[in-house]
């Protein structure tokens, strides 16, 4: 009686052990595969409905003192654009920068950092949250993108705002972009920021103008902006994700 | 419970069928969250506590340094006090080399460094794991399973010094007692049902920065968001220990009695224990 439940114990833990291997395994095997990444993909649509369900739209992120400010706020991805069009613009403390906003819009429009400035425009001290896990807090001040859109008058039919940047993260890579839908994009502290704590905005952290989007993620809030053009579909850009980050694997809702 | 005999043992039904279902999804549902979540901790293997992760202020911080002999070591700095966890912590084998890494490849999923998919299997997993919580616990709680068999009774309650003793000297009830939950068992189902899961839920969402917007008291309940992912972090071990403790359980109490039971609802007594004194009587 002994013998047999020593060996089937024996027996047993070899099963167990052999599965726990084949498990781990197995998830590596399914991690590489296309229909499992669509499977788990789909996670993503439960989560942005469920939150777009529950979460009031006009709610705002939380928003913090001046004294609960980070004493350095991390620059991640780019931090210096290596970009030679770039770096003659910075040269010239962007004097002869243009923000160029075009697509599904009445009137296109090339705007002077002085211009944008002139836009109506918001400041808060908010919480930057990034998808590594990493979170600071900053004050930054700039036009309300929603101020931006009507400037230029988007049309019935448009969905998506896309943002182009001047940076590719390798020397000679894909430049980064990224794209946010109307609701997010006119949401009260979406704005393009020219200033973080009461500063110009540092190259480090995108000058001459950067994105916030303070219910997502830190990938959404693109550095450098270069151009902004108002879409219907996202197809068409880059390998049609909606982003730099998103053709790479990450959630384009980014609200988690 | 009802009991029927068979041959010279007895067998009672001992888990009703959503209980099975639900044990099973949700161990495949911790598996897979813990290694994810391990995954996910490495694109920044440090803790905080507040709202900020301020460079220099981690609570816990992996990293890698360099050894003496010019190779990379592991070191894990726990409130500003360095240890060396070469080969597990901070720095571990990937492929031949050791290179800078949180936890090592063998404890993470995917193996290799690749936070996009750790995010997509994790947050995959944490739907169904609190759909199937969800789930189990409207049943437990409608169908009477937890104030029946989860609940402790006050004889429970007087026993637990008993139980605690008889836990220590690896002595586990037998026969007829085995058939229902000791009150330690009850005790720590109770806390993993109705404190654990709901913490390690709660302190997931509160790192959301779409949920924070609607609702900043969910963050600041636990100090901030970093503190927030902190608390997440230990709840996660506080699983794993409850696990490593339940496995353990399951082995000196009979692997195969316990696991048929699991599976098929049925759980063996033997008579010729069944005579034998119980500690808790």
């Amino acid at each position: 009686m002994r013998t047999t439940r020593t060996s089937r114990r024996q027996f047993g833990t070899g099963i167990l052990q052999l599965l726990g291997a084949s498990l781990l395994a197995g998830c590596d095997q399914l991690s590489q595969s296309d229909w499992v990444a669509a499977v788990l993909d789909r996670a993503e649509g439960l989560t942005r409905g469920a939150q777009t369900a529950i979460l009031p739209r006009r709610a705002l992120a939380p928003e913090f003192a001046e004294s609960q400010r980070s004493a350095v706020f991390p620059g991640n991805g780019t931090i210096a654009p290596s970009e030679s069009l770039y770096q003659a613009l910075a040269r010239g403390g962007f004097a002869d920068y243009r923000l160029e906003v075009d697509g599904l819009v009445t009137r296109p429009a090339r705007l002077s950092l002085a211009d944008v400035r002139a836009l109506p425009s918001r400041t808060q001290i908010t919480r930057h949250d990034c998808v590594e896990g990493w979170s600071a807090i900053a004050k930054w001040k700039g036009a309300r993108v929603a101020a931006l859109l009507d400037h230029v008058a988007i049309v019935p039919g448009a969905r998506y705002v896309v943002f182009r940047c001047f940076d590719a993260l390798s020397e000679g890579g894909d430049t980064y972009y990224e794209s946010l839908d109307l609701d997010d994009a006119r949401h009260e502290q979406t704005i393009l920021a020219y200033e973080m704590n009461d500063r110009p905005l540092p190259v480090t952290n995108g000058a001459p103008l950067r994105l916030r989007v303070e219910r997502q993620l830190g990938y959404k809030m693109a550095k450098y902006v270069r151009r902004i053009e108002v879409v219907d579909h996202l197809d068409a850009i880059g390998e049609g994700r909606g982003g730099y980050w998103e053709d790479r694997g990450y959630e384009w809702y980014a609200g988690i | 419970m009802s009991g029927t005999g068979v041959g010279s043992d007895r067998r009672v039904y001992r888990h009703a069928l959503p209980t099975r279902l639900s044990h099973w999804l949700a161990a495949l549902c911790v598996l897979v969250l813990v290694m994810s979540g391990l995954q996910i901790f490495n694109a920044h293997p440090a803790l905080y506590w507040g709202d900020r992760s301020d460079p220099g202020r981690a609570i816990v911080r992996l990293r890698a340094g360099e050894a003496p002999d010019g190779g990379t070591r592991g070191i894990t700095e726990i409130g500003g006090r360095a240890f060396d966890t070469t080969g597990i912590l901070g720095a571990s084998r990937d492929g031949g080399e050791v290179v800078e890494r949180g936890f090592p490849s063998w404890s993470t999923l995917p193996g290799e460094q690749w936070l996009a998919m750790g995010r997509r299997w994790h947050l995959f997993f944490a739907w169904l794991f609190v759909l199937n919580g969800a789930a189990f616990c409207a049943w437990a709680l409608g169908r009477g399973h937890v104030a029946r068999d989860l609940w402790p009774t006050a004889r429970d309650l007087r026993g637990i010094p008993h139980s605690i003793a008889d836990h220590l000297r690896f002595r586990h009830p037998t026969g007829e007692a085995a058939s229902r939950y000791n009150a330690l068992q009850k005790g720590a189902y109770l806390a993993v049902l109705f404190i654990l899961a709901p913490l390690i839920v709660a302190t997931g969402l509160g790192m959301s920065p779409a949920i924070d917007a609607a609702a900043p008291w969910l963050p600041a309940m636990f100090g901030g968001r970093q503190s927030a992912r902190t608390v997440h972090f230990a709840a996660c071990f506080a699983f794993v220990a409850f696990a490593g403790g339940h496995l353990f359980m399951v082995a000196v109490t009979g692997v195969w009695n316990n696991l048929r039971s699991m599976i098929t609802g049925w759980y063996r007594i033997d008579p010729s224990e069944e005579e034998a004194p119980l500690a808790d009587d």
